[in-house]
């Protein structure tokens, strides 16, 4: 797999702030990558580093192989930021219209009903910006992140203010894009959605990586739960291997069981023991 | 079309639809009526002197002070239209988020500074270019009197305020929408108050107050312009009626240098660098 967003040893300081104390991240072409973080973690200055729009202390940024920021990059890139706005007075036909011609991209009216179609605004297209709900803007930003095809996604926080099925829709979007080979790096606090989308995910806490893995690595056994006659019952420390011993024991001492389930920690737990959130 | 004629016609099109531009036409025909019915009242008075009194033609000093009078408010009108399409162009969009969506895209930084420069230059321009074309077309109507240059004048004004848009371009990359509006209209009312200082030295014989409009008006070339336009307005006029019209408002007129094109130029490029350059240092 292609390594299509590469930061490497990322510093960041807002004078004596350090948000970025150097962290390094990939993701390869075809893979969906969530960043996780509390607030201020540095998660949107390194998504920002990424686009060019941050210039980062130490360390460098590359997308597609070149800087990140300078136009070639910008070429293969798309981008949502969390607290962004379009201009009210704009259609959404219009708002994708513009970024077709800023990204050079010759899809024309076609690309830009698919995309609406695709985060279900197919209705909207000459609606103005100023009369859509939130969630329905957020939904616009992403149709026009997606613009001109770019190989890479950098979405920050693209359902913060969508509703359980605008989230699925996103999700089932995203999904379609790996498919696609796109890669995505997802910043969001949702930690189910990013534990259901995600290939891997990786957790920045006070600026640095505090773990990063696929979703199964981070999350980790955390005992067995066993459902007898007499109630249920779950022993903390047992592992996986220790289940047909503990089962036979129980069977043994005359115990009906009905259900036995292994255990895993969420990620959630994952994730606050690695921010030392616990 | 070109990332700049994009930006250009991104920022056009939101004047447009902001209805930015009904509301200054229909202000500018509300200044251009007030102007006419001014203009109309001072010819009726001055009417009465169709001859010349001891060598000064009143038809002249009354029209070329009346015309000095509306160049000053086209500037001005001019000047807040530059103000106000550029005030927020960089910081004011960036904080609401505006800005962010399109420097992702690819075309450079310097880009979208030139976009939106031209822009709000072209439409400041155009206007001034119109109004002082009308104020000079009323103050014949009413007294068949016409400055000596038209298009010099026209082009002066232009220039003006496409520096002070270039300026207020240029602030909106390190200031706050507020602060920079405030902050070009200070330089604005610096630049006319070194000018009357320039006037009043004169007036005095002070070397030092004239030296302080001179480096003022260098530092500040709309003032420069605006001064060269108003000298441009009675360039041939000569005699008692030149002394006449010294002593009005137009004693600050200085005729343009052979450099001031050049500076203007060279200057506009200097602002244009230095904003671009802060621009590609700025995180947003």
């Amino acid at each position: 797999m292609a390594t299509v967003l590469e930061a490497a040893d990322l510093r960041k300081s807002y004078g004596p702030i350090q948000a970025l104390k150097g962290v390094s991240v990939t993701v390869g072409e075809g893979e969906l990558v969530g960043l996780l973080g509390p607030n201020g973690a540095g998660k949107s200055t390194l998504v920002k580093i990424a686009c060019g729009l941050v210039r980062p202390t130490a360390g460098a940024a590359t997308i597609a192989g070149v800087p990140a920021g300078s136009p070639e990059a910008h070429r293969s890139l798309g981008y949502l930021a969390e607290l962004f706005r379009f201009p009210d007075w704009l259609t959404a036909d219009e708002l994708l219209g513009m970024h077709q011609r800023l990204a050079g991209s010759d899809g024309g009216s076609a690309e830009r009903e698919r995309l609406l179609d695709v985060v279900g605004l197919g209705e909207a297209m000459t609606r103005r910006v100023g009369t859509m709900s939130k969630g329905m803007q957020q939904r616009l930003g992403i149709a026009q992140a997606m613009v001109g095809s770019p190989r890479v996604l950098l979405l920050d926080e693209p359902t913060s203010a969508l509703d359980p099925a605008g989230r699925r829709t996103v999700r089932r979007l995203l999904e379609h894009l790996r498919d696609r080979g796109v890669a995505v790096l997802l910043n969001s606090h949702l930690l189910s959605e990013v534990e259901l989308v995600c290939d891997r995910v990786a957790i920045i806490a006070r600026g640095e990586l505090v773990a990063a893995g696929t979703p199964e690595e981070l999350s980790r056994p955390s005992g067995i739960e066993i459902e007898t006659a007499n109630g249920t019952r779950v022993l903390d420390a047992a592992a996986r291997e220790d289940t047909p011993r503990i089962v036979r024991e129980l069977v043994d001492a005359g115990e009906q069981i009905y259900g036995v389930r292994v255990l895993r920690s969420s990620l959630e737990d994952a994730y606050l023991e690695a921010v030392g959130e616990q | 079309m070109s990332g700049a004629a994009t930006i250009a016609a991104f920022a056009l099109r939101e004047s447009l639809r902001r209805r930015v531009f009904a509301v200054v036409g229909l202000l500018t025909i509300a200044f251009l009526a007030l102007y006419g019915l001014g203009t109309w009242q001072l010819f009726d008075s001055v009417g009465e002197f169709e001859e010349p009194i001891e060598g000064i033609e009143a038809r002249t000093v009354a029209g070329a002070t009346i015309l000095g009078l509306a160049m000053f408010a086209t500037l001005f009108l001019g000047t807040i239209l530059a103000v106000f399409l550029t005030l927020g162009a960089v910081r004011g969009d960036a904080e609401r988020g505006l800005l962010q969506p399109v420097l992702v895209r690819p075309i450079h930084r310097r880009t979208v500074l030139a976009g939106r420069f031209a822009a709000a230059a072209g439409v400041c321009c155009l206007y001034v270019v119109i109004v002082f074309l009308a104020a000079t077309a009323i103050t014949w109507a009413f007294s068949d009197w016409w400055p000596d240059r038209t298009a010099g004048p026209a082009l002066q004004l232009a220039a003006a305020v496409a520096v002070l848009a270039a300026l207020s371009l240029a602030g909106s990359v390190l200031l706050s929408a507020n602060a920079n509006g405030i902050a070009v209209f200070m330089l604005f009312g610096a630049g006319l108050t070194a000018g009357l200082l320039g006037q009043i030295g004169e007036a005095l014989g002070s070397r030092t107050l004239d030296r302080v409009a001179d480096v003022v008006s260098w530092v500040l070339p709309f003032e420069a312009l605006y001064q060269a336009a108003l000298a441009a307005i009675t360039a041939d006029t000569v005699g008692f009626t030149r002394l006449a019209i010294n002593l009005g408002p137009f004693g600050g007129a200085e005729a343009a240098s052979p450099l001031l094109w050049p500076w203007v130029v060279a200057y506009l490029a200097l602002v244009g660098l230095v904003a671009t350059a802060a621009f590609g240092r700025r995180d947003l």
